[in-house]
């Protein structure tokens, strides 16, 4: 993965010149352009509420895309409907504004149809999770080679405010005016639920994160699944302000780095329970050296599960950062795979030959 | 003694058994002897939906009709000549289909008094004299089997299981037909199971042996070749022509196929099919539903794919979504529904036209594509090469309504050259077409208003497309009024206009003079050249028109049908043709339905019909 400077090739070309560093992009051609943030920008007028997350996402993409060093035609964003999903409107790239939950679904043929392009999903809770959850977890188990970012405000903005699947049980909203009785999934959990081979968890308002988890997933041959929390002002304000607010965040974020222990804030740490379970204790009552080291790359998706049940309510401790990454082959690859090696064994089809096949008669 | 040849000129044989007696394959294969012996023929297989209902009850009974002849023929036939029936519950079920006078063939040795209970047969129906006026041949096909077997070492069940190829073996000797093929067939299906293809080549060369020894058959008959037009022929089925047909139109519009689909009966051969064809580079996607299915499609035909998705009636109301996002975003797409009973899970296996209205009008908005039906199982090809052609030229999604009966029914194709057929080349929008070098996704073609299709990786036409209502021209989300109004008429328009680029209905009315005109869509097409064929034996006047286009319709529809005094529109649904003729055309046509699952008979219609000319003359 190129590092956030890049060692004198600002498009993340590999060293060699030989493609895009990023091992998600081998198949996609390199780009002589050398973008920068305002060849991302289309000229439609952004059209969400002041003080919307998406603001800070949408620059945070546009400011990472340069960096993948592919031609700016060669990326394609699908979304599907929501606030979220108005994404592709605002970028220059191509671009399907889909139907409700099923860009996944529309993503997935074209990325296995063209391995060429770099393909984003942007879709939201309620049209990844809800509408449209079946696609995502086919697309995460299929490992289809997509980047998708699933916004999660954990409400439903575009309808005006009802409940979504990750709202918290009891709120309070126009379509449950005595408080929800649905139990929220948590879209991390779920995701390594269907083996999903890239999950991360980012926030809207870090931009540094953000960015370094975008560059994660674009590294990643293979499905990405990022969930970024996402503020709603108008629905939804301050939804995840204990994350954000620079007085309490630290004491409360468990940023998972590879290979560093896993700590919340300088006092507590990530220690194996009683059953297996993993559990947050203060670090001088536990001993340090009971304090895990993140291993992202776990092949078994338990471990990575087991972090994502750390989440808690009220946010006494949530991971963010890579829960998983793993490699295994991807559906793109693996269909292109096969049709290449029936042309080469058996030979590029021949239609009249085809249409003759079986047992034949000739009248005169 | 030589035994006596009788020529015939057709013949109608139903094989009925359990659904585990494996009388799909005989039918199959006495069809592909019959089929290089060069008879013209066509089937009509009839199954359960049930994998293996309970063995011996009437629900698990499958059959297979092949109709025979020295000349052209158009339907599976009304009645068998000959009934094969393997067990109690087969006779059961089909002896009524069955006309006295017919031969009925019985596995005797299935004639138990519990197999006769099971059905409801309180007495033998071998025994009582209910059979009486049929010619019945009592033969103990699974213990002549078993007896031919011993010396395979085979357990009883196994050497039982080829008692389908004794009968096979039995009817091919009847009918004069050759076995090469058959015995081929065995070899290569059973070729990792030495002894399993030993004892079916022998239990088929007993049955045979048996009809040339035995005193029971006393004739066998000859059928001879049809004189078709000249060529190379091959049997097919709808679902085999219509998968060669979506080969062939990425062939010819030089274009990679993509399959999105989900498995349902009676679609899913055309994915197995293709997911067979890699060498096409056929790509094959096995959705998690229906929806995935096409949207999948859709998503590979933004990226330059021909887009396939096919499914039947259930999944098409799942579809349907997408679709519309096809319409909006005016991008090829191509969605096979073969229809089914109907409406929910309604008969799986059985065949309906009921999706006609469903394919016209079941989306939200005013949402046009382009609709067609193959007539025939052959016709499938064509089919699926004209949709390939309109959906590509027109950038719209085309459904094309196929049914259970053309999906798994053959007839004889005469396999065309692939040099005659049409060049279907797609040119993909390569630089900007607007001033200043901008790129307008949505300025149309002005003769077939269709719009660039500019494929991702084209440097310079980057462009954002969606559900949204689009804006003449920039394609940008607009929601002005006098916009809509203006789009909604122009996709309106586009698919319209296709009407000048199909071929005009075909009349034919042979003496010139008809008074009544029958007017068919789809699979029907067989019943209804059938059954004019008999009125007009008996010197009925009538002329037959049959669409393959449905939306839009051929541009002289409304001369022909103004050019008779009554239009007569048999159909498999409740009228839904009728409907869309009388509310286009103010033409009062007759509407002659029925919808059990299965073709018109040609006797019935040809009775609606010289009904409808008596009255008017």
């Amino acid at each position: 993965m190129p590092s956030e400077n890049t060692d004198g090739h600002p498009n993340g070309v590999a060293a060699d010149g030989s493609g895009p560093a990023f091992k998600g992009l081998t198949l996609v051609p390199v780009s002589d352009v050398r973008y920068r943030m305002k060849d991302f920008k289309s000229d439609q007028e952004v059209r969400w509420c002041p003080g919307c997350g998406d603001y800070a996402i949408l620059a945070a993409f546009q400011g990472f895309l340069p960096e993948l060093g592919v031609p700016r035609e060669n990326i394609v964003i699908v979304s599907g409907i929501g606030c979220s999903s108005r994404f592709p409107y605002y970028l220059s790239t191509y671009g399907m504004h889909s139907i409700h939950g099923r860009a996944p679904a529309i993503a997935t043929g074209l990325a296995a149809s063209r391995p060429d392009l770099s393909v984003w999903v942007v879709t939201g809770d309620g049209d990844g999770l809800s509408i449209g959850g079946n696609h995502l977890i086919h697309a995460l188990r299929r490992n289809v080679n997509i980047n998708v970012l699933m916004f999660n405000n954990r409400i439903y903005g575009l309808t005006k405010g009802q409940y979504s699947p990750t709202s918290e049980r009891g709120k309070v909203t126009k379509s449950s005016p005595v408080g929800s009785l649905d139990t929220p999934f948590n879209p991390v959990s779920l995701a390594l639920g269907a083996e999903a081979s890239f999950v991360a968890r980012t926030v809207d308002s870090d931009r540094r994160h953000l960015t370094s988890v975008l560059r994660a997933a674009a590294d990643h041959p293979g499905a990405s699944f990022v969930e970024i929390y996402q503020n709603c002002p108008i629905f939804n304000d301050d939804a995840f302000e204990p994350l954000k607010d620079p007085g309490q965040r630290d004491a409360r974020l468990l940023r998972m780095e590879h290979g560093e222990p896993l700590m919340v804030g300088a006092d507590r740490g990530v220690v194996l329970g009683e059953y297996g379970e993993l559990v947050v204790a203060d670090v001088a009552e536990a001993g340090e050296d009971r304090v895990l080291r993140h291993d992202a790359h776990r092949t078994d998706p338990g471990y990575a599960f087991a972090l994502s049940r750390l989440d808690r309510p009220a946010f006494e401790h949530v991971p963010v950062g890579l829960f998983r990454s793993v490699r295994r082959p991807s559906y793109d690859e693996m269909l292109n795979g096969q049709i290449a090696e029936a042309e080469t064994t058996q030979g590029r089809g021949d239609l009249a030959a085809l249409l003759a096949s079986g047992d034949t008669w000739t009248v005169e | 003694m030589p035994k006596e040849v009788q020529r015939l000129d057709r013949v109608i044989i139903r094989f009925a058994g359990d659904s585990g007696d494996g009388m799909q394959l005989t039918g199959d294969r006495f069809t592909q002897e019959t089929a290089s012996f060069g008879n013209d023929l066509s089937t009509l297989p009839n199954f359960p939906a049930e994998i293996r209902a309970p063995a011996g009850t009437l629900p698990g009974v499958s059959s297979f009709q092949l109709h025979f002849a020295d000349h052209d023929i158009m339907t599976p036939g009304d009645a068998p000549n000959v009934l094969v029936a393997m067990n109690p519950a087969a006779l059961r079920a089909n002896i009524d289909d069955v006309p006295k006078g017919a031969m009925v063939i019985v596995n005797t040795d299935e004639f138990t008094k519990r197999a006769l209970a099971k059905v409801g047969y309180t007495a033998n129906p071998l025994e009582d004299g209910s059979l009486a006026g049929y010619k019945v041949s009592a033969v103990p096909l699974t213990s002549m089997t078993v007896r031919a077997l011993e010396d395979f070492g085979l357990s009883k069940k196994d050497s039982e299981r080829a008692k389908n190829m004794f009968a096979l073996g039995l009817l091919s000797w009847m009918y004069n037909r050759p076995t090469e093929g058959t015995l081929d067939f065995l070899r290569a299906k059973f070729a990792k199971k030495p002894d399993i293809m030993s004892a079916n080549i022998a239990a088929f060369k007993a049955g045979w042996n048996f009809g040339e020894t035995t005193e029971d058959f006393a004739v066998s008959y000859e059928v001879r070749p049809a004189a078709l037009p000249s060529g190379t022929y091959r049997n097919i089925t709808g679902n085999t022509a219509l998968s060669y047909g979506l080969v062939a139109g990425a062939e010819l519009t030089g274009l990679p196929l993509f399959l999105g689909s989900y498995p349902i009966t009676p679609a899913s051969d055309i994915l197995h099919e293709l997911s067979r064809h890699k060498r096409f580079g056929v790509r094959t996607f096995q959705a998690e539903d229906e929806i995935a299915g096409v949207g999948a499609a859709l998503g590979a035909s933004f990226g330059g794919a021909l887009g396939v998705t096919t499914t039947s009636g259930p999944g098409m109301v799942l579809k349907a979504e997408t679709v519309g996002l096809a319409v909006m975003t005016e991008l090829p797409l191509i969605v096979v529904d073969v229809q089914r009973g109907g409406p929910s899970t309604g008969l799986p296996t059985k065949t309906e036209q009921a999706d006609l209205l469903m394919a016209l009008f079941g989306r939200n908005g005013e949402s046009p594509v382009p609709v067609l039906a193959p007539r025939s199982p052959a016709d499938c090809f064509d089919i699926a090469v004209e949709a390939a052609r309109i959906a590509t030229k027109y950038r719209t999604p085309v459904i094309v309504l196929s049914d259970g009966y053309l999906a798994n029914g053959s007839e004889p194709w005469r396999i065309p050259d692939v040099s005659a057929l049409p060049d279907l080349s797609v040119e993909f929008a390569a630089g900007p077409n607007g001033e200043d070098g901008a790129f307008l996704p949505y300025l149309r073609d002005p003769e077939t208003l269709a719009r660039p299709w500019a494929v991702p990786g084209t440097a310079g036409l980057e462009h954002r497309i969606g559900g949204i209502e689009k804006s003449d021209r920039t394609g940008d989300i607009s929601y002005s009024p006098a916009n809509h109004d203006l789009m909604v008429r122009t996709r309106q328009a586009k698919v319209d206009g296709i009407s000048r680029d199909i071929d005009p209905l075909e009349v034919d009315d042979p003496t010139g003079d008809a008074d009544v005109l029958v007017l068919g869509w789809g699979g029907t097409y067989g019943s209804i050249g059938a059954a004019v064929r008999r009125v007009r034996r008996v010197g009925g006047r009538v002329a037959h028109a049959h669409l393959r286009h449905l939306n839009p319709f051929p541009g002289n529809l409304e001369e022909v049908l103004r050019r008779y005094d009554r239009v007569l529109v048999p159909e498999i649904n409740l009228g839904q043709l009728a409907l869309l003729l009388r509310g286009r055309f103010l033409v009062d046509v007759i509407s002659y339905t029925k919808v059990r699952g299965l073709p018109f008979k040609a006797e019935e219609l040809a009775g609606v019909l010289q009904e409808v000319i008596d009255r008017a003359e």
